[in-house]
């Protein structure tokens, strides 16, 4: 296995879901990491251009003299170097391969169909955009069922994979809610993964880098304002 | 279906084929299931029912979906000869990456090919290649990616050598003039059985091509 020594360095920023999701991974295993801001706006840095030469995208992992892109693979890396507890990817297989299908789908599907809202022309685009979004939640709350088999989490009694890769969406859900005036988590049709929303949240791991939403919505309307037509959540560029 | 191994696919799909290769790969002994995606099976609806799409493997009953994810899988579970992905965590990530780039970039830019003319299919072809430079790039001097055999990226890029002559034909251009690295990859690949086997026939392929392009009313 490789050795966990060498400097941990994660370039990102503070809005990017994806980014978010190397951090709590990192702080999941509590391994000290410096976080380098990349000011997107301003134009991408020369070691973001170095360190990920095919996307030149955030989040990027600097473990050493190794350079990780992809923010499910950054994930997956960091619980294969520091493999001592807490395990992140689920033991069984079938466990794994499911976590996998659900993250996959959050990154094809569902994050892509809640940017749509803001990018809806027209009431009735924005509806049926809402639409969407709405019908994912209830396949991910019946996901949560299946995964968390009572539990408080996907991956069970502590955050995992799939904990992650979902978890990291909520604030910018929570300004989409906002902006739309409409619960996209609610108790009618998404009871549990509406509390599981508020346990992520309130994770040791998590509350310190996740952004709150205030402030998140002024970052949403101020690049709104700049590009038009740009939906929320892009915290990649 | 208790123990055994289903496999939900569909002749021409690159997708199915990395799968294929990898149950080949593992020999595992399966059953093969021809659907037809014009008119979907219960089968593969009730076992991909958020997709609807194959390939779908079926092991004990369970469905797994996401090819890249069947792949894991299969190589998790059949652990006890041919490894597909690396031991060490920074050559996993880095396979899982190049695997990841072929998903983003590969089928689109591939699918633009033959679904657009003029200066959106030039525009199409320059980037196709330009893709398969950067994966010459990383393969490098060594006979497969990754450098240690055999494994994941090879797995999850070679299907696609088969759709490469229907692509040359309807672009009209010559990926070996461009790539020739990359084909001679791809001839070294077809040269195990596990690969051979498994992909199509380039010329079906190319004959299938032209059919959907009718269906698609592109000339």
């Amino acid at each position: 296995m490789a050795s966990s020594d060498g400097e941990v360095k994660v370039l990102g920023t503070w809005s990017s879901p994806f980014v978010m999701r190397a951090r709590i991974a990192l702080n999941l295993k509590s391994v000290h990491h410096e976080f380098l801001q990349e000011r997107l706006w301003e134009g991408k840095s020369q070691l973001l251009l170095q360190s990920n030469p095919v996307h030149k995208k955030v989040p990027v992992l600097i473990h050493g003299h190794h350079t990780i892109s992809e923010s499910l693979i950054i994930v997956q890396y960091i619980d294969e170097v520091w493999s001592s507890a807490p395990s992140i990817l689920p033991s069984q297989p079938l466990e794994r391969a499911t976590a996998r299908f659900w993250a996959a789908y959050l990154d094809d599907k569902w994050f892509p169909s809640m940017r749509g809202i803001g990018m809806a022309e027209g009431e009735d685009a924005r509806r049926a955009a809402i639409g969407q979004v709405e019908e994912g939640l209830v396949l991910l709350e019946e996901a949560f069922g299946e995964c968390s088999k009572g539990r408080p989490f996907f991956g069970g009694d502590r955050i995992g994979y799939l904990d992650i890769a979902f978890g990291c969406f909520l604030g910018w859900l929570r300004v989409t809610e906002k902006m739309t005036g409409v619960m996209l988590l609610n108790e009618t049709n998404t009871p549990r993964l509406l509390k599981w929303a508020h346990r992520f949240c309130s994770d040791d791991a998590v509350k310190d880098v996740m952004p709150e939403t205030e402030k998140l919505a002024e970052f949403a309307k101020m690049i709104m304002g700049r590009v038009k037509g740009a939906a929320p959540g892009t915290g990649k560029s | 279906m208790e123990g055994g191994v289903v496999l939900l696919d569909f002749w021409a799909s690159m997708f199915g084929m990395r799968v294929r290769i990898a149950l080949a790969e593992k020999e595992i002994k399966y059953e093969y299931s021809e659907q037809d995606l014009r008119n979907k099976s219960d089968l593969l609806l009730q076992m991909n029912p958020v997709h609807k799409k194959i390939p779908v493997l079926i092991h004990n009953g369970k469905p797994i979906c996401e090819s890249l994810v069947q792949v894991q899988y299969i190589d998790e579970v059949w652990n006890d000869q041919a490894p597909l992905l690396p031991a060490d965590p920074y050559k996993r990530a880095t396979a899982r990456f190049w695997a990841d780039f072929v998903d983003k970039k590969m089928y689109d830019s591939g699918s633009r090919i033959w679904k657009t003319k003029g200066e959106e299919q030039e525009a199409a072809k320059k980037e196709f290649i330009e893709n398969l430079k950067l994966l010459e790039g990383e393969l490098g001097d060594n006979l497969y990616f990754g450098g240690e055999g055999f494994g994941y990226v090879d797995v999850a890029l070679v299907p696609f050598y088969c759709w490469f002559y229907a692509y040359e034909q309807c672009g009209n251009f010559s990926i070996e003039a461009e790539c020739p690295k990359l084909i001679a990859w791809a001839k070294r690949c077809m040269q195990k059985e596990s690969v051979a086997k498994s992909l199509a026939d380039p010329e079906k392929v190319y004959e299938f091509l032209l059919q959907l392009k009718k269906a698609y009313g592109i000339e």
